[in-house]
């Protein structure tokens, strides 16, 4: 059962065209990753996904409902969160805060119960609270709850920012490149986490990332795109050999050959 | 205040998430409040309660400001002209309808909360600089309208006498009246501004200060929370303005100029952009300041001049001190005199030990 329809899609930047006819189905609870060299279109397609872009022709359908030209707000509200190649987390503000905004279409409250911070107002905050508290310890980061974001090392940032979307509680949940630029040991708490997310809590995971080690291990189902293209799609395995894939990474087919 | 977490224990969230966690600064917090309420009124004279007054209203005004600037991060050159949109509903619904203080006070922020967020409706489209003038458009079109459409203005000196305010059958008409009756506006301001960043809707704003797409994606409407902080900006100039309007007794629109835009930007970004306290000490500090330079002048211009000199000087030398000293903050202290006070409480925070 496909949780994400992706038919057809094309979207063009000027003169360029980022995404050249995808058609994607990601099923429910499965771990699908997205790889490709830099360029193909990999991120457009989360963008795409999540409402940043909305594209010129095909159609993105969640869950029976068609998305393809809602603004990213409704569809965060729909259960889609997602991290971002580059940070994106709010610097000025602490952990917590950041992992609470991670639950603003969870919560209710309007405006006057929330500057009287009485009654149902505050007991939203407190119950929320509870469920970002369960997530900071999931994710182990108990001791830096309270520092403001801007001042984490890298590795914690992109932690806290998996956290906030995780605080969504999301269907899905779509991550681009995770662990770029972190260690070999960073790379394995990640990896952990986002299985974790996966298998225990059943969300579906959607995830964009250049490391095949961690790609090959940990994915369910592979799909490659190249300048736009989907080349190929399916296990690990079958991926790894595929002849499309191989000569998009390595350019040894038969056209410069 | 200044206060230690050592030794305090919270045992629920709910404590954890107190606006005071700790004791000690519950008590400084409490302390500070009965001082302003109880022990100040009583011993100040007329004259200290009126600049008391001054500050307790610039303290609304610039808590409004700094909801929009400073944690939403839409620049506003329009805050003087929101106050006035208050300024003119109280004072046309007071002489012309005759409602009462309770009635007015309020009707002038709406009034004025509804105008900001016409104002602020291409902050959809544009941000920054843009948005800058775009609000300075319409400073200058509220300004013109209140000046040239009679109905509003009341004639040709464009300002309304307005009646003494009175709640129940209590005239508020002395120094120390007043300064009840504005304090206790500004301390709800204060309390209503504390807790909205620490619920939903200004951890929003925030957000969209710090990262607007990331805080669309995570479902805030951007554009929505956008129009709000500029309604609850809006009411607190709105209500700034009625304040300003029963003090004086009167509604003139040169009271609300872009100067008094700038002047109240100049009070959150000396005080400390997105911090409540910082719009307390910037707005106190700007208006204390003219007071003080004047007597320094006078005191040591008085040594090398005569009277009358002195007399002339004191306007220019205010000004070029006044601008020297925003400079020198800008300098010294990007983030205001908060990040100052929040200097000294960190070190005294583990002193003696370093550590």
């Amino acid at each position: 059962m496909a949780l994400l329809w992706i038919e057809d899609v094309v979207k063009d930047f000027g003169g360029v065209r980022a995404l050249d006819g995808v058609s994607l189905e990601v099923r429910e609870r499965e771990l699908l990753a997205v790889i490709g060299p830099n360029g193909a279109g990999k991120t457009t397609l989360l963008n795409g996904i999540s409402g940043v872009y909305h594209p010129h022709r095909g159609r993105i359908t969640l869950g029976g409902l068609d998305i393809t030209h809602f603004p990213p707000h409704r569809v965060a509200r729909l259960g889609v969160a997602r991290t971002f190649q580059n940070i994106a987390l709010f610097k000025g503000m602490t952990v917590l805060d950041n992992l609470m905004l991670g639950r603003h279409v969870r919560m209710r409250s309007g405006i006057f119960p929330s500057i009287a911070y009485w009654g149902l107002a505050q007991r939203e905050e407190v119950r929320h609270r509870e469920r970002v508290e369960e997530i900071i310890d999931f994710l182990k980061i108990q001791d830096i709850r309270k520092r403001v974001v801007g001042a984490l090392p890298y590795g914690l940032q992109k932690r806290v920012e998996l956290g906030r979307a995780l605080a969504l509680e999301p269907r899905l949940l779509l991550l681009d490149e995770p662990m770029t630029g972190m260690n070999q040991e960073e790379k394995e708490d990640m990896a952990r986490f986002v299985l974790d997310v996966s298998e225990e809590w059943g969300v579906t995971v959607v995830l964009i990332e250049h490391d095949m080690g961690v790609v090959m291990d940990i994915s369910d189902r592979v799909a490659v795109l190249d300048q736009g293209r989907k080349i190929a799609e399916g296990s690990p395995g079958e991926v790894r050999s595929d002849p499309a894939v191989i000569e998009a990474y390595l350019g040894a087919g038969k056209r410069r050959a | 205040m200044i206060h230690r977490e050592c030794g305090v224990l919270k045992t629920s969230y709910a404590a954890d998430m107190a606006l005071y966690p700790v004791p000690l600064a519950r008590w400084t917090v409490g302390a500070i409040a009965a001082a302003a309420f109880g022990v100040f009124p009583l011993l100040a004279g007329d004259y200290l309660l009126s600049i008391a007054n001054l500050a307790a209203i610039a303290v609304v005004g610039a808590i409004g400001l700094n909801i929009l600037t400073g944690y939403t991060g839409q620049i506003s050159l329009g805050h003087g002209a929101f106050m006035s949109v208050g300024a003119y509903t109280a004072a046309i619904l007071a002489t012309r309808a005759g409602l009462p203080v309770w009635v007015c006070l309020p009707a002038g922020g709406a009034m004025a909360a509804l105008v900001g967020m016409i104002v602020g409706s291409p902050s959809l489209r544009i941000k920054g600089l843009y948005l800058a003038i775009a609000t300075l458009a319409g400073q200058f079109v509220i300004e013109w309208t209140i000046n040239h459409v009679t109905w509003i203005s009341g004639g040709v000196q464009a300002s309304i006498y307005v009646p003494r305010p009175a709640l129940g059958g209590l005239l508020i008409q002395s120094q120390r009246e007043m300064y009840y009756f504005i304090m206790t506006v500004a301390a709800l301001g204060v309390v209503a501004a504390l807790n909205l960043f620490r619920t939903r809707a200004g951890r929003a704003f925030i957000a969209i200060r710090d990262h607007d797409v990331a805080a669309e994606i995570i479902g805030i409407h951007i554009f929505r929370y956008k129009l709000l902080a500029f309604a609850i900006s809006s009411f607190y100039a709105g209500v700034t303005g009625v304040l300003y309007t029963y003090y004086l007794g009167i509604a003139n629109y040169e009271q609300f100029t872009i100067v008094t835009s700038i002047d109240f930007l100049a009070m959150i970004i000396i005080g400390g952009l997105g911090s409540i306290l910082g719009s307390i000490f910037g707005a106190v500090f700007l208006t204390l300041l003219p007071i003080v330079l004047r007597y320094v002048v006078e005191g040591i211009g008085g040594l090398f001049f005569t009277i009358p000199d002195v007399l002339n000087l004191i306007t220019n030398v205010q000004l070029i001190l006044f601008g020297a000293l925003i400079v020198f903050f800008l300098v010294v202290e990007p983030e205001g005199l908060n990040k100052l006070w929040r200097n000294i409480k960190d070190y005294f925070r583990v002193w003696p030990f370093a550590y």
